[in-house]
């Protein structure tokens, strides 16, 4: 029993040799600092205990969380199944999965959502888009204050189509370099798409027509973030600075149609969805054209129904609420991976500069998640999201100047980052932000303006070693 | 005896008992290594079975094809279901990104379902449906492929309206199921010019389209898992064994809980509505949907104790799992033993057909599936015995 001792101290001592270190070059060694600098107790388990799984192999985004119950159990495999499956035209012989389209971007759940995880941009200027969606809005708002969808192209475009049936449009992307130096000289190139929506099927774009992009993201750990209380985000909010330190986070008040009311915003780029039930059902309707009882209409703008009304469906609704609950408790319940190499030297660096730069003032680490949802396992649980769930100006590089709700042009909701070091390894790239325009993470913190601007010109400052460091941190995660 | 010559007896029997374990029983380690190479000699056997049955079903459809009649429509049938027999036991080399299903593998393109049946040919009320009665679109390799590709990247797994593979070809032999006690009955004439149906020919020159490629994602797999196949080498001999084995039991366990308990036993009997069960199921056109479960579950059976029978009923044998978890834990392997066992009576007690089973026989399926969780949960903790993760 002595080992584990040893061990501590040993721990205790680097972490105090790492503190004084960093006193020299930060100038100020606090009790906090060397805390920053060590292994905290249980960092590991970013989903906490009952939603953090070991697999790290290609799969790591697809686990169930644990001490879930037998019957638990199989609403997860059948809800993995409705998320992996494809829905097919009707009718057919599977009568449970037809009701695709007749518009749509893909006919599974996880043809974007690939293995749980995140998509990219097409590889080629004109490859099929395949988890990468444009949301279309005209100036204005609607009654709840949502955007005011494209008159004919509706709420975002479609690209694809069953057969017989023409997709709205198509979409070109190409990328316009955009160089910059750190300061010890290093010349880094980043990416900037450009997107032109071309061809279109139905007459041409209303003259007003705003497009934001929007990749699809990984999904493990979304119902830990349904579960985390209100007044716990809302603590995180700043709206007018008061702590002067140029962040500002604020909510999102988006229309919650589940409950019929205005919510607080959680999900998407723009934190424009209230939850998941809706965030599911959402992608359902839009994304492959199944209707649900959230939204029973088909989707289609009044001059495709026109044309597309009298194909036949898979019922109404297509997808039965039986169905979408077990999609709902899959995506609720996925785990987030365990995080690797939490102790190593470097790496604590990185996690220590992560906070130094204030990455960590939108990036919130560690919260816990409330008492009151109905799936208990979520419930009381201490996780490391790094996320505040708040909307933050980003500046104008990464602004897609299409309002959503209280979200204007400019500002984007602080993705989590819990899982990010693993997309590597599940999707097989490494491309990040909300269209995936940046291919490394480093790309991705060179991206940051706006509020973020100071933490990105503080990484700019660091020495490369530091840098590595950093980003070393953030494959950690 | 004295006390000397007992000790010294002793000595020389722990001596002989080390020698003897060095001289006929290998190291964990290389036993290990002969797992590894008897389970790449597994999986060649059986894709080089199943691609050699793709052929002959292929051959049965280019004669059917030119010369329509019923008996050549029975041949292809039965040619598809003695295809489907190797095929199902070689879906336990899926789930680690092996050649069948890592970026490049065509496992969507061979035996995705449920199949956008409306997306090829006519279905009931819809007599101008599909690829095959859109005569603008003409109807080859290449263009299959492509559209096999219309939602995806080339370098991504997608399966938007797959449109070919064993159950496309299932579909267009057997046609869409309506019977309560029998598979879909679809007639030859609807290959035959001026006979059932619209665009005969097209169909028949779809059915042989959709043959070839099949023979071809098949080729594909089973060369990388050739003597000199590039993944084989890499499996065999580049991996760590701790590796390569972690990858058979991340089959193994995600064939029998996920996959075939999950997605083709408790999927098709969730639905709340049994009305809307029917032809929820692998194989809904020709009512086979039982013999791929008892094929899904011999595969696991074949790479737990290393052995496999061939097509010609020659047997593939050597070092298995089994073997190598008995050696670390008889009690362990023995209970493995009698799950096996277990599982399969219960897989057989399920009646066929499976979509009728899905509606009368729930109980039935629920216990199949439930053994195979255990059983994968077993195989998981047998796994952790041997030190892989």
């Amino acid at each position: 029993m002595r080992t584990p001792f040893c061990v501590k101290s040993y721990q205790l001592i680097l972490g105090m040799l790492a503190g004084s270190m960093l006193c020299v070059s930060a100038c100020k060694s606090t009790e906090a600092d060397i805390q920053r600098a060590s292994a905290e107790d249980k960092e590991q388990y970013s989903g906490g205990d009952n939603l953090t799984s070991n697999d790290l192999s290609d799969n790591a985004f697809g686990k169930q969380a644990n001490n879930i119950t037998f019957d638990e159990g199989v609403l997860f495999v059948v809800g993995n199944s409705l998320f992996q499956s494809n829905w097919v035209t009707a009718p057919s012989s599977v009568t449970s999965l037809d009701g695709l389209g007749p518009l749509m971007n893909q006919s599974s759940c996880g043809g974007c959502h690939f293995k749980d995880g995140r998509a990219k941009p097409p590889a080629t200027e004109t490859a099929t888009l395949n988890g990468l969606l444009f949301r279309l809005s005209i100036p204005g708002t609607g009654v709840h204050g949502e955007p005011v969808h494209d008159p004919v192209y509706g709420e975002q475009l479609q690209d694809k189509a069953i057969l017989g049936v023409t997709p709205e449009s198509s979409v070109r992307v190409t990328y316009q370099p955009v160089s910059g130096q750190y300061e010890d000289g290093t010349i880094y190139t980043l990416q900037k798409p450009v997107y032109e929506l071309y061809n279109p099927n139905f007459g041409s774009f209303h003259a007003g027509l705003m497009v934001s992009p929007r990749i699809a993201q990984q999904i493990p750990g979304l119902g830990l973030l349904e579960a985390v209380a209100e007044q716990t985000i809302l603590s995180f909010a700043d709206e007018t600075d008061k702590n002067k330190d140029g962040i500002s986070g604020r909510p999102n008040y988006v229309w919650d149609v589940v409950n019929n009311k205005t919510s607080l915003g959680r999900f998407g780029w723009k934190a424009n969805v209230a939850t998941i039930k809706q965030q599911t059902a959402g992608a359902l309707q839009g994304d492959m054209g199944i209707t649900s009882s959230v939204f029973p209409a088909s989707g289609l703008s009044e001059s495709e129904n026109e044309l597309y009304s009298s194909l036949p469906n898979g019922g109404s609704p297509e997808i039965s609420d039986e169905q979408l609950n077990k999609i709902i408790f899959y995506v609720q319940t996925l785990s987030v991976p365990v995080r690797r190499d939490w102790t190593d030297k470097d790496i604590l660096r990185g996690k220590y500069l992560f906070s130094q730069l204030n990455c960590s003032g939108c990036h919130i680490p560690k919260m816990q998640t409330a008492g009151t949802h109905t799936v208990s396992v979520l419930n009381n649980q201490t996780i490391r999201p790094y996320t505040d769930m708040l909307l933050h100006d980003m500046g104008e590089g990464l602004a897609d100047n299409r309002p959503d709700f209280l979200a204007n042009g400019q500002e984007w909701r602080t993705p989590p980052l819990w899982g990010i070091g693993m997309v590597k390894t599940v999707n097989k790239h490494t491309n990040f932000l909300h269209d995936g325009r940046a291919f490394s993470l480093e790309e991705a913190v060179l991206w940051h303006g706006g509020e973020a601007e100071k933490s990105a010109t503080d990484f700019k400052k660091l020495s490369a070693t530091d840098r590595v460091s950093l980003i070393k941190f953030l494959e950690s995660l | 005896m004295t006390k000397f010559t007992t000790r010294c007896l002793i000595v020389v029997c722990t001596l002989l008992a080390f020698s003897c374990k060095k001289d006929d029983e290998p190291s964990t380690e290389s036993l290990e290594k002969e797992v590894v190479s008897n389970y790449a000699a597994i999986v060649y056997a059986s894709y080089e079975d199943s691609y050699n049955t793709a052929v002959t079903l292929q051959q049965k459809i280019n004669a059917f094809v030119a010369a329509p009649s019923a008996a050549g429509l029975e041949e292809c049938k039965a040619a598809w279901k003695a295809a489907r027999i190797p095929y199902g036991q070689t879906e336990a080399y899926r789930f680690y990104g092996g050649p069948i299903d890592d970026a490049n593998g065509p496992e969507g393109l061979i035996n995705s379902w449920p199949l956008d049946e409306v997306y090829i040919d006519y279905v009931k009320d819809m007599p101008d449906a599909g690829i095959i009665n859109n005569i603008k679109i003409e109807i080859t390799k290449a263009k299959l492929d492509s559209l096999n590709q219309a939602g995806g990247d080339t370098d991504e797994q997608s399966e938007v309206n797959v449109a070919t593979g064993y159950h496309a070809i299932e579909f267009l032999l057997w046609g869409q199921d309506f019977n309560a006690n029998g598979p879909g009955d679809r007639p030859y004439t609807d290959y035959v010019t001026g006979g059932t149906a619209k665009n005969q020919a097209r169909r028949g020159q779809y059915l042989k389209v959709i043959a070839e490629l099949l023979v071809e994602d098949l080729a594909y797999v089973k060369d990388l898992w050739a003597e000199d196949g590039a993944y084989r080498k890499t499996f065999t001999s580049q991996m760590t064994v701790k590796t390569a084995l972690s990858d058979v039991f991340t089959g193994l366990s995600e064939l029998s809980n996920d996959e075939l308990a999950g997605e083709r036993m408790l999927v098709a009997i969730s639905e709340e509505d049994p009305t809307k069960r029917q032809e929820h199921e692998h194989s809904c056109f020709s009512d086979n949907t039982h013999i791929d479960i008892q094929m899904n579950f011999k595969g696991v059976k074949n790479v737990y104790y290393g052995t496999y029978t061939r097509v010609d009923g020659t047997v593939v044998q050597g070092r298995s799992i089994a073997e190598v978890l008995a050696k670390q834990d008889k009690e362990r392997a023995s209970a493995l033993d009698a799950t096996f066992t277990a599982t399969e009576t219960k897989i057989l007690a399920i009646p066929a057909p499976f979509d009728q089973a899905i509606i009368n026989n729930v109980d039935k399926i629920q216990a199949a599936a439930a053994s195979l969780k255990t059983l994968s949960e077993e195989l998981l903790d047998g796994a952790f015995a041997l030190g892989i993760n």
